[in-house]
Formats: C-alpha cells, sequence, structure tokens
C-alpha cells in the first residue's frame, strides 16, 4: 500500500484581535518552472544556489521600454547600464537590441569595447577615470560624461598634450524635490557651478560638448522628479543655444527606474506601488516636447536604465539546508544562499516562492542563509509552506545588482545559467572554485609551511 | 508525556485551552498525535505509527515530534 504524503506536524495558536486589513501575505503557489525549464533540473544540472536569467524576459522588458518612449519621442537611444549586469551574455542582448553602453569604471569600459561596442557607442560616466582611460576614450569618440572640476582640467590638459577634441558632456546635479539629494556627482545646477562648467567647456577649444547628462537617483518612485530633471536640463541646453549659438545633440536623463520589487519597510507590495515605465516617459517626453525647440533641433533623449529593465529576468534558485525553532518559538529555515550571492535582500522583501507542490498549511518563519554571520537575513518574516531540508525555493527579481554586487565571501559564487529563446540553458558564468580564487594569491617563502602534523 | 485533562480537540484540529482560553490549529498529522496522545500513547509508538502511514523515515519524523512536543509543552498543553 502506497503511504501518504507527510507532511510534519505543526500548531499555530490562532490570534484574537484587530484583523490586518490586507492579511498575511502567504508565498503559497509553487514556482516549478522557469520559462518551461523545471527548477528541480536547473538544480541537478547546474547546482544550488543557481543564478537563472531570462533571455525572453531581457527582451520583453527591452522591446516594451523602447516602445513606451519610441511612440511618445522621435530620437531615443538606451545605453545599457554595465554596472547593474554586465555579464558579457546579457550586455551583448541589450547590445543586439540595440543599446550603446553606458560604463562607470576603466574596466566596465574596456569590456564594452571586448563587446564589440563601438567606441563613439559608449557613454563613459563616474567619478573615477584614469588619465589613460580618458585619453583611450577621447580616441575612441566615446561620450565622456564629466563630473568634477579635477577631470575637467585633467581632460583639457590631456587633449592639449595628445592633441585631441573629445566629445564631452558634463553630469549635471540638482534638486529636483526628492531626498535624498544626489549632489555628489557633478555639477550643481542651482548654485550656478553646472553654467560656470558649460562656459569653461565652450572657451576651451580642445574640448567638444555634445550634451547633457543627469541621473537623479536610484528606485525613484517619483514620475515628476523627472520632469524637473528634464526642464532644468532643457533650461540649460536652451541657455547654450542662446549665449554660445550651440545646438547640443543629446540630453541623458540616466537611469534610477525601479522595477518592481517591494522596498524593505513599504506599506505595499512594489508590484501595487511602483509606477510603470508609461508614466516615466510621459513625465520626460512632456517637457522636451513643449520646452519649445524646433523639430530638427530637439535633442537625441538617452536613457541609462538598467534595473528596471532586467530585474524581473533574474531568478536565484536554492535549497533548504535546515529547518530550526528559535528561542522565541519562531520558526527559522536555513538556505543554501546568503546576503553575500543576494545582496539585494539589504534592501529588498524579495518575494521568494516554493518550487514543489505543498500541502494547504503555512508557518511564518525566518529566511536565514549559511553564513556564520548574524546580519546574513533574507527575509525577516515570511509566511510560507512547511519547508523540510532538501527543499527548493525560487527568488524572485534578483536579475539587477546581484551579479556585480555579490560577494565572495565564506562561500563561492554559484553558476549563472541563461535560458535563451527557445528555452536551452547556457552557463553564462561557471561557478568559482578554490583555484580561481587563489589565482591572485602569492605565498612569500617563509610561509610556504608550516610545522603542525 | 500526555496531554492536560481539560484540553478540548476536535478530529478537524482544533485544540481548546479552557484554563487560559487559548485556541490553536494543528494539521493532520498534528491532529493524529494529539489523539494519540490523549490516549496516553507511549512516544515509541506514536513513532512507528506514523512511520508506517505516512512517507517518512523514522529519523526524520522522530526529529519532528520533538520539535512538536516541545511546542505543546510551550503551549501548557501537555502535562
Amino acid at each position: 500500500m502506497d503511504k501518504i504524503r507527510y507532511e510534519r506536524p505543526i500548531i499555530q495558536k490562532m490570534n484574537t484581535g484587530l484583523m490586518n486589513k490586507f492579511g498575511t501575505r502567504t508565498e503559497y503557489e509553487p514556482v516549478t518552472h522557469i520559462e518551461g525549464v523545471t527548477v528541480k533540473s536547473l538544480i541537478n544540472d547546474y547546482g544550488s544556489p543557481l543564478f537563472v536569467i531570462s533571455e525572453k524576459q531581457l527582451r520583453r522588458n527591452f522591446q516594451n521600454a523602447a516602445r513606451i518612449f519610441k511612440t511618445r519621442y522621435p530620437k531615443v537611444q538606451f545605453a545599457w547600464s554595465y554596472k547593474t549586469n554586465y555579464m558579457n551574455a546579457v550586455c551583448q542582448v541589450f547590445h543586439q537590441e540595440g543599446s550603446w553602453a553606458e560604463v562607470v569604471s576603466g574596466f566596465e569600459y574596456e569590456k564594452a569595447l571586448n563587446n564589440g561596442v563601438p567606441g563613439h557607442k559608449i557613454i563613459f560616466n563616474g567619478p573615477d577615470k584614469s588619465d589613460q582611460h580618458l585619453i583611450s576614450a577621447a580616441r575612441n569618440n566615446s561620450l565622456i560624461h564629466i563630473d568634477h572640476y579635477d577631470e575637467l582640467y585633467t581632460l583639457i590638459k590631456l587633449s592639449e598634450e595628445h592633441h585631441l577634441k573629445p566629445r564631452v558632456a558634463i553630469r549635471v546635479n540638482m534638486d529636483t524635490g526628492i531626498y535624498p539629494k544626489w549632489d555628489r556627482f557633478g555639477f550643481n545646477f542651482e548654485n550656478g557651478q553646472a553654467w560656470n562648467a558649460i562656459t569653461r567647456i565652450i572657451n576651451s577649444v580642445n574640448l567638444d560638448l555634445v550634451g547633457l547628462h543627469c541621473h537623479i537617483g536610484t528606485f525613484m518612485l517619483s514620475p515628476s522628479a523627472y520632469a524637473t530633471a528634464a526642464t532644468k536640463l532643457c533650461e540649460l541646453t536652451w541657455g547654450i543655444r542662446e549665449k554660445f549659438n550651440k545646438t547640443l545633440q543629446y540630453l541623458d536623463l540616466g537611469g534610477g527606474f525601479p522595477s518592481t520589487n517591494t522596498l524593505k519597510g513599504a506599506y505595499l507590495p512594489g508590484s501595487d506601488t511602483v509606477p510603470s515605465i508609461d508614466q516615466f516617459a510621459d513625465a520626460i517626453t512632456d517637457v522636451i516636447l513643449g520646452y519649445g525647440f524646433k523639430q530638427e533641433d530637439l535633442p537625441l533623449l538617452i536613457l541609462e536604465s538598467g534595473r528596471a529593465l532586467i530585474d524581473d529576468a533574474g531568478y536565484l534558485l536554492g535549497t533548504v539546508l535546515a529547518t530550526k525553532r528559535l528561542s522565541d518559538g519562531r520558526r527559522a529555515t536555513i538556505l543554501d544562499f546568503g546576503v553575500n550571492s543576494l545582496f539585494t535582500s539589504f534592501w529588498y522583501e524579495h518575494k521568494i516562492s516554493p518550487a514543489q507542490v505543498f500541502g494547504q498549511h503555512t508557518e511564518e518563519m525566518v529566511l536565514f542563509g549559511p553564513l556564520c554571520m548574524n546580519i546574513d537575513v533574507i527575509r525577516e518574516s515570511i509566511t510560507m509552506p512547511l519547508l523540510e531540508k532538501g527543499n527548493h525555493l525560487v527568488v524572485h527579481k534578483v536579475g539587477a545588482y546581484n551579479m556585480t554586487q555579490w560577494m565572495q565571501f565564506i562561500t563561492l559564487r554559484p553558476n549563472i545559467v541563461l535560458i535563451d529563446m527557445e528555452n536551452n540553458t547556457h552557463v553564462i558564468r561557471k561557478a568559482e572554485t578554490l583555484e580561481y580564487l587563489e589565482q591572485n594569491e602569492q605565498i612569500p617563502d617563509h610561509l610556504k609551511y608550516n610545522t603542525l602534523k | 508525556m500526555k496531554l492536560k485533562k481539560n484540553i478540548a480537540t476536535s478530529g478537524e484540529g482544533f485544540i481548546f485551552n479552557p484554563g487560559n482560553g487559548d485556541s490553536f490549529s494543528t494539521n493532520e498529522i498534528g491532529t493524529e498525535i494529539i489523539g494519540m496522545l490523549k490516549d496516553e500513547t507511549p512516544p515509541q509508538t506514536i513513532i512507528e505509527t506514523i512511520c508506517a502511514k505516512y512517507d517518512v523515515d523514522q529519523n526524520q519524523f522522530e526529529r519532528d515530534l520533538d520539535d512538536y512536543l516541545s511546542q505543546l509543552k510551550d503551549y501548557t498543553i501537555l502535562e
């Protein structure tokens, strides 16, 4: 006779009092497949934990965002934000879709070149550009976005010495009515710093001012802040034309559009509260189109959106290592991935689903990672089915920033698999090994042995 | 290891402690265990009965039973 499916015994105290009007969210619906591939086979073939990226979703997201902007404004260009996820396979998906590259460091710049992005389609942002990379970017005709006066004067000097005429923009910071104000990057609009920098560039014979850039923040929840930013950039653009008879080629509104993840401390889930890309597009394009530029003088609108284009295309699969009860009676579940792999768990209440069918009973629990660190908490409170050792879980919307900000700490970084348009799987970054980890280490001769036996 | 005499239980997994007014719900296996505890069934017999009926190995169930009994104790349901 077949035995009945087992579910461990649980008892739950029934509470009386006022009910939470939203009830308790239960991550109950199992996610057994990702793009038609079973979670079980992915873990069997590539190990656990495992990052999985859906190429279909990447392309869907890009095409959707491009359609939204291009149906509102005649000249739109996306530039893939390398820092959001610079796996080459991911970058190439966006480049195939027509994205330029937006990089913020020397190695990202080289990565973009190695990915075959023409120099003139690379936007070089950030406060840390070495002389060598500035020269290289100028020779490649890349768009150099100047962050501070030291960089401006360095670039002027390098251009004179090496007979270069780099195409540049300045990054402008401004008050858009949001907090915190990102005034540590670029030149300030309100105190006239931005205008001074513009004047200095235009008076320089070696620099060619071709655009203006801003990036007002990250995970922005207010489309109106973008309208303010667009207005201030248009004001500068208009002033440049009036005063210097120079028409700028582009306005780069940066990135910062949110994904539908839920920020820690948020009252409602992100999927219910985050503005759509349409709202951001309306806010930006209404301002530029309505500012008074002639049709032929309308600047190219560049967008450096990262998170909104990739977050929901990434999944992290993992396995339950153990369950236990804490001293206060709460259930604790220990997973094989921690904050070292899932860096964004510091910011988000990630949606996490079981990967197999369970009974109807659920319990509240804490999800811990495997690190020997008290901070290694993936979810402080989540209602899940009765998990047991060996069960698999799926963490949703992990495509942005995890595969770049992850830490090699205590455990090695796992495989990353891409599921392509035909649902074939490809490893796009191999799991790290001890050999990989130690390849840059060097041991002085006197430390090559010890006397332990 | 037995249930307090005044604890009321139902076959559907509802448990009521008239001593302090607390009420609880338990799942199917929990209901079976509560029933056996009511009859003062020894733990070893509970383990054998459940492992014969459900798809679980003995080590796993012993561990889960320990946890369950400690919760019953915390909730002052056991004597």
